[in-house]
């Protein structure tokens, strides 16, 4: 027998009963604030319909991370991801700016010799994207359309960006050069300058070939203030063009899958439509995002908590290349949680979303731009979609892994 | 996508929800179990049952390949993969299943090599690339997955592949069948068949259900408009008063079923003596193991595995949920202690488990969306 390695892994032999007995005790607890504060309306409510309310209230509870370890959830971009953020991060770093969580912190304007120069948006994202290379681009045009992508939805015009390298002992210096290079002509493309950095190189094995983090500078020149919680009833969500082509690209370029398709990453930065977007649309625009890690459904889930709207998607409507949903479906993934990297959503004001849509489709980067839903009042906080096939269900936050490393 | 799409077409389903609505005799409830993990999936994910009369309800089985794994047998897996010249294979559904100790994720976390493949041969890929490491392919599934995991074995065998094994968690139907049809608490007018399983065992072994229970079944695809389609032909039947075997997916499903995967099933594993099932306890003959000419590919008798009872958590109502005798939201802890992000119970787990179905699809009041969802 081989020396055993797992003494490390808890035994806790009650867990289930434990996490019974809490979730009990936090009930309890809920049940009693609602004592205090009576609601009218409950006692009409189905059975089914009175466990959906408790299950509304649960999730409504303080996020906590109930796990002792890191697990790859925790970097899905989903319902993990999201505790860890609001669990630990929030909960060490807190301050208004953090707090609203969106793409970038939108800072207040900064003072020079009396006169306002601005307002500024920061940013940061780290790229592990696996493998380095794949078709329609590589780590390096990532981590810089990323960052530039994050201030543009923020509203902001990207001027600068640094840059962060993470090497791997033994990294082919032919591969790295290529990756800067590639990481320049994107900087070119989007107007941005890299002018300041960091490098480390860890022993072989401790980093898979490299990581790049980069951060972001840029300046908000609109009064327009963009933000989750400002999408209202009526408003029409557009997305920029077909969605899920970087992450299905990047997970069968690992060749892990034998699966074989005809199919390029739309990494790109949205810097320049968005700012069409903005020009077409101004205050009607509630918000942008761009449909990264999670993808759509996981943007569309930030809206209905943060607004307490109701976010009804039209299957239908939504633009999907053939070959995303082919390769979907053998893998049994929804494209709807599939990463891209060069499409943008857009909440918008109903009497601006005929233009906004138009504006869109004149940029290069949004001809296959779609609208794809409403805001509704009711029900609050969650996101329904009209099947193709003509039913209906909730498009809840991802659970799970599906596609480790996509960026 | 062509041959998709046509399976999901809205005209044909509002064609077919016309005729089941003229099928249902007025006052009558009927109730019908669709035995397959595949097909709750399908119903919830496509919102299904927004089709359906109010007076037919879809009562969701025990098919559902991960749902079914007690325990016992992850913490046997896991105890296999902290070897540390393990690398343990398994299906992504499977990984966060709670054991007794935790799921495969936590082991994971705590440093065994636990990875996810999407096919046997994919770990038998594994398993050649690493000569000095020992590859375990954590095998789960009804007969739908069992000739892939044989197959898999005869080709390590063909190779002569000696670092390859495989954790035998395979299952068959019938006795599942059985052990529903044996509960006093369910009263059911008929069955949507499984489609996968019935491809290889075909749709004799179900002519009992039809004879001697009384039950009518439709073997059934797992597209929207199958199920819809399976439905109508159960209505069908109990309206013309017959009890028959039907097969609604012959474009896949031959009547025999497929014989040479059958044969490979036969060739490498044979039925255990009893099997514990999560929720369901110890059922007669219910798995397979891996026949001792193929020992040196059973990771049953190459590692010390604790193979202890694991007793489901008290909370737990798993049990019920797969043998249909509760929806998941009546369950005690569905939703509270019980999500798919902290599961306890499998059905949570699995994307084919109803809990997990009914949380991530279809937890929303229909009267109340009614309005929001107006086209």
């Amino acid at each position: 027998m081989t020396q055993k390695i797992g003494h490390n892994m808890p035994t806790r032999a009650n867990w289930a009963e434990e996490a019974v007995a809490a979730a009990a005790a936090e009930e309890a607890q809920l049940a009693h604030a609602e004592t205090q504060h009576p609601r009218t309306g409950s006692e009409h409510l189905t059975r089914e319909e009175q466990v959906l309310a408790r299950i509304a209230k649960a999730r409504a509870r303080k996020a906590r991370i109930k796990e002792e370890r890191i697990t790859l959830a925790h970097g899905a971009g989903g319902k993990a991801t999201q505790t860890l953020i609001e669990a630990v991060f929030l909960d060490a770093f807190r301050n208004p700016v953090l707090e609203k969580l969106e793409d970038g912190a939108q800072l207040a304007p900064m003072w020079t010799n009396g006169t306002a120069a601005g307002r500024l948006a920061f940013t940061t994202d780290s790229y592990v994207v696996s493998p380095l290379f794949f078709p329609g681009g590589d780590i390096g045009d990532l981590a810089v359309n990323g960052t530039v992508n994050d201030l543009a939805m923020c509203g902001a015009r990207p001027l600068f960006l640094s840059c962060g390298f993470i090497l791997e002992e033994g990294f082919p210096v032919a591969d790295l050069q290529r990756i800067v290079a590639s990481m320049a002509a994107a900087a070119d493309a989007a107007g941005v300058q890299i002018v300041t950095g960091d490098t480390k190189v860890v022993e072989r094995g401790k980093a898979d070939g490299l990581y790049i983090n980069t951060a972001g500078v840029g300046v908000l020149e609109r009064e327009v203030v963009l933000s989750a919680a400002a999408a209202r009833p009526g408003d029409v969500v557009l997305v920029s063009g077909p969605i899920g082509d970087h992450g299905i690209t990047v997970m069968l370029a690992r060749g892990e899958l034998d699966i074989f398709a005809d199919i390029v990453s739309d990494t790109a930065p949205l810097h320049e439509i968005s700012a069409r977007l903005l020009d077409v649309a101004g205050d009607g625009v509630r918000l942008l995002r761009d449909a990264t890690r999670g993808g759509v459904a996981t943007i569309c889930n930030e809206v209905a908590t943060a607004a307490q709207v109701a976010v009804v998607l039209d299957e239908a409507s939504l633009p999907v290349r053939p070959v995303v949903n082919g390769a979907s479906e053998l893998l049994g993934i929804d494209p709807l949680y599939v990463a891209c990297e060069g499409r943008l959503v857009a909440v918008v004001a109903p009497d601006r979303a005929d233009a906004a849509l138009a504006a869109l489709r004149a940029h290069p980067l949004g001809e296959g731009a779609a609208a794809i839903g409403t805001i509704k009042d009711d029900p609050p906080g969650l996101v329904l979609l009209r099947t193709a096939f003509g039913g209906t269900r909730i498009v809840d936050l991802l659970v799970g892994d599906p596609l480790p490393r996509i960026c | 996508m062509r041959f998709v799409d046509e399976f999901r077409d809205a005209g044909m389903a509002r064609t077919l929800a016309t005729q089941i609505a003229a099928l249902c005799e007025p006052g009558r409830k009927y109730k019908f179990m669709e035995v397959c993990g595949g097909h709750t999936h399908t119903i919830y994910k496509h919102g299904l049952e927004d089709y359906l009369p109010d007076t037919v309800s879809l009562v969701h089985g025990p098919g559902c390949p991960v749902c079914v794994i007690p325990m016992g047998r992850v913490d046997d897996a896991i105890a296999i993969a902290e070897h540390d010249d393990v690398i343990l294979t398994t299906f992504g559904d499977m990984l966060r299943v709670p054991g007794g100790r935790g799921s495969f994720f936590d082991s994971k976390a705590a440093g065994a090599d636990i990875r996810m493949v999407y096919s046997p041969l994919d770990a038998l890929k594994i398993a050649r690339k690493h000569p000095d490491k020992r590859v375990v392919f954590m095998a789960i599934g009804f007969e739908t997955t069992a000739p892939s995991t044989a197959m898999t074995v005869l080709r390590a065998e063909a190779e002569g592949l000696d670092n390859f094994s495989i954790f035998c968690n395979h299952v068959t139907i019938i006795p599942a069948i059985k052990a529903i049809l044996d509960s006093p608490d369910l009263r059911l007018d008929g069955f949507i068949g499984p489609g996968h399983v019935s491809t290889v065992i075909g749709c004799r072994p179900y002519e009992w259900i039809a004879r001697d229970a009384r039950k009518p079944l439709v073997v059934a695809g797992f597209e929207p408009l199958d199920i819809l389609q399976s439905v109508y032909q159960l209505l069908l039947q109990l309206k013309d008063g017959r009890c028959e075997i039907e097969n609604q997916y012959a474009r896949v499903v031959p009547w025999d079923g497929n014989t040479r995967a059958l044969q490979v099933i036969g060739e490498v594993m044979e039925l255990r003596p009893h099997f514990e099932w999560r929720g369901l306890g110890f059922i007669s003959h219910s798995a397979l193991q891996v026949r001792k000419r193929y020992a040196r590919f059973d990771a049953e008798r190459i590692f010390l595995v604790p193979g202890v009872r694991v007793a489901d958590p008290k909370a737990c109502q798993c049990g019920e949920v797969l043998k249909g005798v509760l929806k998941p939201w009546e369950c005690k802890v569905f939703g509270t202690a019980c999500t798919p992000e902290t599961p306890i119970g499998t059905c949570m787990v699995s994307s084919e488990g109803a809990c997990a179905a009914y949380y991530n699809f279809g937890r929303f009041s229909r009267e109340r969306v009614k309005e929001a969802t107006r086209t």
